[in-house]
């Protein structure tokens, strides 16, 4: 199916040396940009944006996305240094887990006295 | 798998409203129609600065200017998150700005129009962006992921305009006769502009029916200005101000305020670049963009360097 598919298409999720657009040198490399909102969370992944260097990434970042405090802690990444699973192979990919309902607690039926466990 | 199967698990998701995310298959016209409506959208904020940019310097008070430099920025970020968002469908930034500066592309005709006074400042954000911002969150459950993602931010941060906006207007109602008759004439002067943003009729407006199958749009054009008509109708009451229009008023069967007829000649030629400031404003944008030239080639010659050294090292 994939020789359907003629573009390859960046952004949320790399693969910019595929990317439609990258023939144009003179772009800066774009970087996905990931923030930790407040201590005892996870990185998370908020947008991208273009800059010269991973220095420039954070300090746009910065500007875009945390201008009312969302964020104490920046991580930048080139998106092309992504390497994202393909959509069209998601179901193989996740197949495995979808008849393993035993590993959800609400598989097993306990006796009323337990069932709070 | 072939074209069929693809177009009916695209449709299908479309229907059970599962966003479509940038590496999904979809039709190329949907590609097509997003790439368009979310680069506009970004080239509008952008250029939305610019009448703003104009009072900066001219802003009453240092908490005035400080509220409107903050909220230009917001705008320069909003432009920042859209154009990522259309960026994730295939078209290059540069190539979006190229659109934009040789006049390919549209920007919303709003901005096309100029800024008077301080007045001005207090209608652009209480009619131009609440206008905005009623497109916006319907905006917020379109069904390109990228898109509906950035208009949730976007939203978040808009509300700080329109208040901002309406508090301008609320000082210079409570002000002297001739603070009175400036707020009035803002308001004059905005309205119709404002009723413009959401485009034309739906009967004229050719893209609707195709963007709301594809649930890009929620809402339609006409849906949506009636809307924003029935909250501002509201709204200016408080500021014990009217709007520029004999046939506003309240229709008991509809549930909804009646209103006068756009001047329809006045929208399609600003649409077409004969509006006040379409020559201004993108002759603003280029000057813009060809003087900051240096610092981007600054800053990759410095990249590149720094870059050269570590390898060395």
């Amino acid at each position: 199916m994939n020789n359907l598919i003629k573009k390859f298409f960046y952004g949320d999720y790399g693969e910019i040396e595929e990317g439609a657009s990258t023939s144009q040198d003179d772009q800066w490399p774009l970087w996905e940009i990931f923030i930790r909102s407040k201590q005892g969370l996870d990185h998370k992944h908020v947008g991208s944006l273009h800059a010269a260097d991973a220095k420039m990434a954070i300090e746009n970042a910065r500007d875009v996305y945390t201008r009312r405090q969302e964020g104490i802690s920046i991580w930048v990444v080139e998106s092309k240094n992504i390497t994202a699973s393909n959509p069209d192979e998601a179901g193989e990919l996740f197949e495995p887990a979808q008849d393993k309902i035993y590993r959800h607690p609400t598989f097993y039926h306990l006796p009323e006295k337990v069932n709070h466990m | 798998m072939e074209l069929k199967k693809l177009e009916s698990i695209f449709q299908q998701r479309i229907k059970d409203e599962i966003k479509i995310e940038p590496k999904d298959w979809m039709p190329d016209a949907y590609r097509k129609t997003n790439i368009r409506q979310i680069s506009q959208h970004a080239h509008s904020e952008i250029v939305g600065m610019l009448p703003e940019g104009n009072w900066i310097t001219r802003a009453p008070s240092l908490k005035r200017k400080a509220i409107l430099l903050a909220k230009i920025q917001d705008e320069a970020g909003h432009g920042l998150y859209l154009y990522s968002a259309a960026e994730t469908l295939g078209i290059s930034r540069e190539e979006m700005i190229e659109q934009l500066h040789s006049g390919r592309a549209k920007y919303s005709s709003i901005f096309n129009y100029p800024t008077l006074t301080w007045a001005d400042m207090g209608a652009i954000g209480w009619l131009v962006d609440g206008a905005a911002i009623v497109n916006q969150i319907m905006l917020c459950r379109t069904s390109y992921g990228p898109y509906s993602r950035a208009m949730i931010r976007i939203c978040k941060e808009e509300s700080f305009h329109q208040r901002q906006g309406f508090e301008i207007l609320w000082v210079l109602s409570q002000g002297t006769k001739d603070q009175k008759a400036m707020c009035q004439d803002a308001i004059n002067r905005w309205w119709w502009p404002s009723l413009m943003m959401f485009g034309p009729r739906d009967s004229e407006s050719p893209n609707t029916g195709q963007s709301m199958e594809w649930k890009i749009k929620i809402k339609s054009n006409d849906e949506l200005r009636q809307q924003f008509v029935d909250m501002i109708a509201e709204q200016v009451k408080v500021l014990g101000m009217t709007l520029p229009d004999p046939d506003l008023k309240w229709n008991e069967k509809r549930l909804h305020y009646d209103f006068g007829e756009i001047n329809w000649e006045e929208f399609w030629n600003v649409v077409n670049g004969n509006g006040p400031c379409n020559k201004q404003r993108l002759n603003a944008r280029r000057k813009a963009h060809e003087d900051g030239a240096w610092v981007r080639d600054a800053a990759t010659a410095y990249a590149e360097k720094r870059n050269k050294q570590s390898k060395v090292a």
